[in-house]
C-alpha cells in the first residue's frame, strides 16, 4: 500500500486566507476574555487589522501564479485581485458594522434565535451593549470568500461557500430592530441557501461522474476529449451554475434577495451586496473560465437568457418597489445580470470587465446602504419610500449624495456606473454577444426610473407630517460615505488605473 | 504651392493675448455684476485699447520678417482629439489676419468709445459693454484661428454676441424679434459651414488651414464645388448676403454702436473673410466662382434698389451694408488680385459706414430717437460736427476722388469688366456699375434728406444739438480714416496681402478699358448723386406717398420677406403643429402605454414574491428543472 504523500503547500500564497481565519479564531477566544467595555474596541480593531494584513499579503503576493494544497487552491491574478477587492470592500464594511453612535449599543445583538417577544429578547434589544459577536462572524465569512475565489476544485469550492454562507445566515438574524423580520430573512436565506448547496454539491458528483475528478483542470480535460455520457457533464455543469446563480442572485434563483436584504441588518446588507457579489462572480467566472470553456457555445445561450430575465426581472420589479431596501435589493439583482453579460463575453475583455465592475458597483452600494441607515425614526431605519420625501430640503448634502449614488446606479456619464457597465457591454460586443447588451440597455433605461424617482421625491416632493430624522453619521459611517463617493467618482473620471489592473490581472491559472 | 506657416516665435507668441484680454474683460464684467457698473465701461474700452496696441506692435514685428515667412503659426492646446479628428486650438496670424486685426480692434475701440456717451444713460451699460468685449474677443479668434473648427468657434462667438446685443433692448417686442430673426437665419448659414468643416474631415481628414489647403488639388472638382457652396452658404449668412440677407435691417434694433461696430464694420464682413481666407478653395473651381460673383452682383443691386425707398436711416444704412457686401462679394468672387481689392473695400468700408452709423447715432441722440429721414431736414446748422463727418462718410461711400470709397470700389467695378468671358464681364461689370450710380443715388437723397433742405421736425420741444466731445471725437478720428485710408490702402494693403493671395501680374485688358471705366463710373457717380439732390434739396413729404410697382416692391423689401414666410415659415408652422401633434398622440402615446405596460407588469411579477420560502424554493425547482432541461435539449439536440 503507497503511504500517503502530503502535498506541497505554498503558505505564502495562503496567507491572506490564514490570517482571517486565525483573527477570527481569535476574535472567538477574546469574545471570552475580553471584559465587556473593551470588546468592542478590541474586535472591531482585531477585524480591521486582520483585514489589512491580508490585504498587505495580498500585495505582497501580487506576482505569485501558482496551484497548491494538490490542486486545492490556485492562487492567480483573478484570485489576487477579486482577493484584493474583498478584502477591501469588507473592511469598509467593517467600518459600517462597527459604527455605534447612530443607534445605541449598534445595530446588532448578540443571540439571534431567541424567541421574538420574549423578556430576553426585549432585554437584548433594549440597548444593551455587545454584539461582538458580529466582528468574528464577518471575519469568518471573509475568509470563506478569499478562499472561494481561489478554490481550483469543486469540493473546495463548496466548502468555502458553507464557510462564508453559515455566518452570513447567521448575521441576517441580528438585526437590533424588527427582530422578527430579521429573523425570518435568516431562516428564508438558511433555507434557501441549504437547497441551492444541495444542488451544487449534486452538480459536482455528476461532473465527478464524468470528469473522474473534481479538479477544474481535470475537467477541462475531460470537456476536451469526452470519454462518458455527455448527459452527466451537462446536468452536473447546469446544477453547479445553479448554486453559484443563487449566491449570486441571478433569476430565478433571486427569490431570496428582496427579502433577506430588507430583513438583514443594513451593515449586513450592504456587506453581502458588496462582498458576497464579488466571490459568488468570482467562482463563477473561474468556473465558467477554466472548467467549462470547452462547452461555452452551449452554456452560453442558457446563461444569456437568464442574464436577460435578471435584467428585465430586477427593473421591472424594481419600478413598483415602495421600500428603499427592496428597490436596492432589485437593483442590485438587475446588477448581477449586467455582470453575467460580462462574464459571458468569455474574453480577457469581459474578465477584466466584470471585476471591474465588481469594484465599482461596490463601493457605489456600500455608500447607498450606510445613507439608508442614517434616516431614521422611532422604530429605526425608515426606509418606507414616502418616509423620504422631501428629505432634500432638510438634509440636503445627505440627498445630494444619494443622487449622486443613483445616477451612478443609472449609470450617467462621470460615474463609475457608466464606465463599468461599459467595459461589460463592451466585452461583450466583442464577444459576439451583442444581443444581451441590446437588452442590457432597455433594462438600463426601465432602471433609471426608480432611481430617479426616489431622486424626485426627495426633491420635489412636500415633505410628509412626520418627518424622520437624519442621523449625524458617525466618524465610521462618514469615513464609508466619503470613501464610496470618492471611488465612484474616481473611477468615473480616471478608470485607467483600475482598469489596467484587472487587464494585468485577467488571466487564470490551470 | 505648398502653403505652410511659420511657427510664432518671440512677440508673436504672445498672440492669444490678442483674444484673451477681452474676453478677460467680459468675464470681470459678467460676473461682477453691479459691483462694476461705476467703472465697467471703462475696462470695457481699455481692454479693447490694449487688444489693439498689441495688434499694433505684432502687426510690425510681422512686418518685420521676411515677405515668404510673414506668419506665426501658434498651437496653444490639443483642443478636441477624437480618433481621427485632431483639432488643435492654435492661433495665425498672418498678413491677412493682421489687418482684419487692426480693423477689429482700431474701429473697435473708437466705437467702445463712443458707447461710452451714448449709452450713458442705459442701466444696462456694464452688460452691453461686456457683451461688446465677448464680441471683440470672439471676432478676434475668428480671424486669428489656424483652422476651420477655431473659426467655427468664433463664428458662433460673433453670433451669440450678435444676438444678445440686437435684442439688447428685449423688452421691446421688435428688438427681441429681430435677434431672433438674426438668429435663425444666420443659423441656416451655420449649418452650412458646419457640414463643409465636416466634409472636410471627411475628405482631408483635417480641418486645418494649411492641409486643407494644400489638399483641395487632390479632391474631385464636384467636392470642392459642394464645399466651396458649404462655405459660401456660411459666408451669406453671416454677412447678409442673397438668399440671407434679410435680417441683417431688422438688426439695426440694437443700440447705434452695435450696429456700427457688429453690423457694419466688423461681423458681417466675415462671411468675405471666410472666403478669402479659403481663396484655395474657391480659386479651385470656376463654377464656385462664378456662384460667388452672382450673389454679390444680385445682393448689391438688391441693396441698392431697396435703399433707395426707405425712410429709416439706419434701414437706409443697413441696406447700403448688404449693398456694399456685395461688392466685396464680387471681389472676393472674381479671385486672383481682386480678392485684395475686396479686403481693401472691406477695410474702407469699416471707417466710412462705422462713421456713418456713429453719425447717424448722433442724429438719433439730439432729435430725440427720431429715425425717419422725413422728419431731419437742416441739421447741418445744428450739429456741425455730425454733419461734416457724415459728410466724408457719404463722399466716401458713393466713391468721390480722392476720399477712401475711390480708391476701392472703382478698382472691383473695373476688375468686373475684366471677366474672361465676355457676357460675364458685361454683366457683372454693368450691375457694379449700375450699382455706383444708385448708391450715390440713395446716399446723397440720405445725407440731403437729414442735413439740408427745410427742416421737418414733428416733435415738440425738438431742440437738435450736437453730441458731447466722447461721440464727436471718435466720429473725427473715422471721418479722417475714410477721407485718407483708401488711397494709403490700395497702394499698400494689396501688396502686403500677397503673401496670403499669391503673386498676380497685370490682368488681361477687359471688354473696356480702364480709364473709360473709370470715366463711366464718376459719370454715374456724379448722375446719381446729382439726381437725388435736385429731387430731394427742398424736402420731402412727412408721409411716404404712393408710388409705383417698383418702389412699393423695395419699400417691401423686394417681397423677400414675404417669399421667407409664405415658403419657410408657414409650412414651417405647420410641420411644428403636425409634429407636436404626433409627439402628443403617438410618441407620448407610446411612451406612456410603455410606462404603463411596465408598472402593470411591474405589479403582477411582484404577486409573485409571496414571502413564503415554499413558493420561493419551488420557483427555483422550476428555474432549475428549466435550466437543466434547457442544458440537454440543446445539446443533445431534443429541440433539433
Amino acid at each position: 500500500m503507497e503511504s500517503l504523500q502530503l502535498p506541497p503547500i505554498d503558505y505564502g500564497a495562503l496567507l491572506p486566507m490564514l490570517i482571517l481565519f486565525g483573527a477570527a479564531c481569535l476574535g472567538v477566544v477574546a469574545e471570552v476574555l475580553i471584559p465587556q467595555r473593551a470588546r468592542n474596541a478590541v474586535q472591531l480593531g482585531l477585524a480591521l487589522l486582520a483585514v489589512v494584513a491580508a490585504l498587505v499579503a495580498v500585495v505582497w503576493q501580487r506576482g505569485t501564479r501558482t496551484i497548491t494544497i494538490g490542486g486545492a487552491v490556485a492562487v492567480d491574478g483573478p484570485t489576487l485581485f477579486l482577493q484584493g477587492s474583498i478584502l477591501v470592500l469588507g473592511g469598509v464594511s467593517l467600518l459600517l458594522i462597527g459604527e455605534r453612535s447612530i443607534e445605541r449599543g449598534g445595530a446588532f445583538v448578540s443571540q439571534a434565535a431567541i424567541t421574538v417577544g420574549s423578556q430576553k429578547d426585549m432585554q437584548q434589544a433594549g440597548g444593551r451593549p455587545g454584539a461582538t459577536e458580529v466582528y468574528p462572524l464577518t471575519v469568518f465569512a471573509l475568509g470563506g470568500m478569499l478562499l472561494f475565489v481561489a478554490a481550483n476544485d469543486l469540493l473546495t469550492m463548496f466548502v468555502a461557500l458553507e464557510v462564508f454562507s453559515l455566518p452570513l445566515y447567521l448575521l441576517c438574524a441580528l438585526a437590533r430592530r424588527r427582530r422578527l423580520l430579521s429573523q425570518e430573512a435568516a431562516l428564508k436565506y438558511f433555507l434557501l441557501g441549504s437547497y441551492a448547496s444541495a444542488f451544487f454539491l449534486f452538480g459536482v458528483a455528476f461532473v465527478y461522474g464524468y470528469a473522474g475528478g473534481i479538479q477544474l483542470d481535470v475537467v477541462h480535460e475531460a470537456v476536451a476529449n469526452p470519454q462518458r455520457s455527455e448527459v452527466l457533464l451537462y446536468v452536473g455543469l447546469a446544477m453547479v451554475a445553479i448554486g453559484l446563480l443563487f449566491k449570486a442572485a441571478l433569476a430565478p434563483f433571486h427569490v431570496w434577495t428582496p427579502d433577506v436584504y430588507q430583513g438583514a441588518p443594513t451593515p449586513v446588507t450592504a456587506f453581502m451586496a458588496a462582498c458576497t457579489k464579488v466571490a459568488a462572480f468570482g467562482a463563477l467566472l473561474r468556473i465558467l473560465y477554466v472548467a467549462f470553456e470547452g462547452v461555452r457555445w452551449s452554456f452560453q445561450p442558457i446563461l444569456g437568457t437568464i442574464a436577460v430575465l435578471t435584467m428585465f426581472i430586477g427593473a421591472i420589479l424594481a419600478v413598483t418597489q415602495t421600500d428603499l431596501k427592496r428597490l436596492l435589493a432589485y437593483s442590485s439583482i438587475a446588477n448581477a445580470g449586467y455582470l453575467l453579460v460580462g462574464v459571458l463575453a468569455l474574453n480577457e475583455e469581459g474578465l477584466s470587465g466584470t471585476m471591474f465592475y465588481l469594484v465599482a458597483y461596490g463601493f457605489s452600494v456600500l455608500a447607498a446602504f450606510a445613507i439608508i441607515s442614517l434616516v431614521r425614526d422611532a422604530d429605526g431605519e425608515a426606509t418606507h419610500l414616502s418616509r423620504w420625501a422631501g428629505i432634500g430640503r432638510k438634509s440636503p448634502l445627505l440627498a445630494g449624495v444619494f443622487t449622486f449614488i443613483l445616477l451612478t446606479f443609472a449609470g450617467i456619464p462621470l460615474t463609475s456606473g457608466f464606465t463599468s457597465k461599459f467595459a461589460v457591454f463592451g466585452a461583450a460586443v466583442e464577444g459576439g454577444q451583442t444581443w444581451l447588451v441590446i437588452f442590457g440597455v432597455i433594462t438600463s433605461m426601465l432602471l433609471a426610473f426608480p432611481y430617479l424617482r426616489v431622486v424626485v421625491l426627495m426633491w420635489l416632493s412636500e415633505p410628509g407630517e412626520s418627518a424622520p430624522t437624519v442621523s449625524i453619521p458617525g466618524f465610521l459611517t462618514s469615513a464609508v460615505l466619503g470613501i464610496g463617493v470618492i471611488v465612484t467618482v474616481a473611477l468615473g473620471v480616471v478608470p485607467a488605473p483600475l482598469i489596467d489592473l484587472t487587464r494585468e490581472a485577467s488571466e487564470f491559472v490551470r | 504651392m505648398e502653403i505652410g506657416y511659420a511657427p510664432a516665435t518671440g512677440v508673436l507668441s504672445n498672440i492669444w493675448l490678442l483674444v484673451a484680454i477681452p474676453l478677460a474683460s467680459a468675464a470681470i464684467l459678467l460676473l461682477l455684476g453691479k459691483r462694476a457698473d461705476k467703472w465697467g465701461h471703462w475696462l470695457g474700452v481699455a481692454s479693447v485699447a490694449a487688444s489693439f496696441v498689441l495688434g499694433l506692435i505684432f502687426f510690425v514685428s510681422l512686418s518685420g520678417l521676411e515677405a515668404s515667412q510673414r506668419s506665426a503659426e501658434l498651437s496653444l492646446w490639443d483642443f478636441i482629439v477624437v480618433g481621427r479628428l485632431n483639432v488643435d486650438f492654435g492661433l495665425l496670424f498672418d498678413p491677412l489676419a493682421g489687418v482684419f486685426v487692426l480693423l477689429i480692434t482700431g474701429v473697435g475701440s473708437l466705437i467702445h468709445l463712443y458707447a461710452v456717451g451714448y449709452m450713458e444713460h442705459d442701466p444696462g451699460r456694464r452688460k452691453f459693454f461686456a457683451y461688446f468685449n465677448l464680441f471683440v474677443s470672439a471676432m478676434l479668434l475668428l480671424v486669428l484661428g489656424n483652422n476651420y473648427v477655431m473659426l467655427y468657434f468664433g463664428w458662433e462667438g460673433v453670433g451669440l454676441a450678435s444676438y444678445l446685443l440686437i435684442s439688447f433692448w428685449y423688452t421691446r417686442p421688435s428688438a427681441a424679434t429681430a435677434g431672433k430673426k438674426a438668429f435663425l437665419m444666420n443659423r441656416v448659414g451655420d449649418a452650412g459651414l458646419a457640414i463643409g468643416i465636416f466634409l472636410m474631415f471627411t475628405e482631408l481628414g483635417s480641418t486645418q488651414y494649411s492641409d486643407v489647403f494644400n489638399g483641395v488639388d487632390s479632391l474631385a472638382a464636384g467636392t470642392v464645388l459642394v464645399m466651396g457652396i458649404l462655405l459660401l452658404l456660411g459666408a451669406c449668412g453671416k454677412s447678409g448676403q442673397f438668399p440671407l440677407q434679410a435680417w441683417l435691417p431688422d438688426a439695426m434694433e440694437g443700440p447705434t454702436p452695435v450696429s456700427a461696430l457688429i453690423h457694419a464694420a466688423t461681423m458681417v464682413t466675415a462671411g468675405v473673410y471666410l472666403i478669402a481666407r479659403s481663396n484655395p478653395i474657391f480659386s479651385a473651381n470656376t463654377t464656385l466662382q462664378l456662384v460667388v460673383v452672382s450673389i454679390g452682383a444680385l445682393t448689391l443691386l438688391i441693396g441698392c434698389v431697396i435703399g433707395a425707398a426707405k425712410d429709416d436711416i439706419k434701414r437706409v444704412l443697413a441696406w447700403s451694408t448688404v449693398s456694399q457686401i456685395g461688392y466685396m462679394f464680387l471681389g472676393v468672387g472674381l479671385g486672383g488680385g481682386a480678392y485684395a481689392l475686396a479686403i481693401v473695400h472691406l477695410l474702407a468700408h469699416g471707417f466710412f459706414k462705422a462713421n456713418m452709423f456713429l453719425g447717424a447715432g448722433s442724429v438719433m441722440h439730439g432729435m430725440h430717437d427720431q429715425v425717419d429721414i422725413r422728419r431731419f431736414g437742416g441739421l447741418s446748422k445744428h450739429m456741425k460736427i455730425t454733419w461734416l463727418t457724415f459728410g466724408t462718410g457719404w463722399l466716401a461711400i458713393i466713391g468721390i476722388p480722392p476720399l477712401s470709397g475711390y480708391f476701392s470700389k472703382e478698382p472691383i467695378i473695373a476688375a468686373a469688366f475684366e471677366r474672361e468671358v465676355v457676357w460675364e464681364a458685361w454683366v457683372f461689370g454693368m450691375a457694379a456699375l449700375i450699382g455706383a450710380g444708385l448708391t450715390a443715388f440713395y446716399m446723397t437723397r440720405l445725407f440731403v434728406l437729414t442735413f439740408h433742405g427745410p427742416a421737418r421736425w414733428t416733435e415738440d420741444n425738438q431742440h437738435p444739438h450736437e453730441s458731447p466731445a466722447i461721440m464727436t471725437i471718435p466720429l473725427i478720428l473715422l471721418a479722417i480714416g475714410s477721407v485718407g485710408a483708401g488711397f494709403l490702402m490700395s497702394t499698400s494693403v494689396p501688396d502686403w496681402l500677397t503673401p496670403v493671395f499669391g503673386e498676380h501680374g497685370e490682368e488681361a485688358h477687359g471688354v473696356l478699358s480702364h480709364t473709360v471705366i473709370t470715366v463711366l463710373s464718376l459719370v454715374v457717380t456724379i448722375i446719381g448723386a446729382g439726381l437725388a439732390w435736385a429731387l430731394f434739396r427742398r424736402g420731402t413729404a412727412l408721409e411716404p406717398q404712393p408710388a409705383g410697382v417698383l418702389v412699393t416692391a423695395a419699400r417691401r423689401n423686394l417681397y423677400t420677406d414675404a417669399f421667407n414666410e409664405a415658403v419657410f415659415e408657414r409650412p414651417g408652422i405647420y410641420l411644428t403643429r403636425a409634429l407636436v401633434y404626433l409627439d402628443g398622440k403617438g410618441i407620448d402615446g407610446l411612451v406612456n402605454g410603455l410606462a404603463a405596460a411596465v408598472g402593470g407588469g411591474s405589479g403582477r411579477l411582484r404577486r409573485l414574491q409571496t414571502g413564503f420560502v415554499r413558493s420561493y424554493a419551488l420557483s427555483m425547482l422550476t428555474g432549475a428543472m428549466l435550466v437543466v432541461g434547457a442544458f440537454l435539449a440543446i445539446q443533445l439536440g431534443w429541440l433539433a
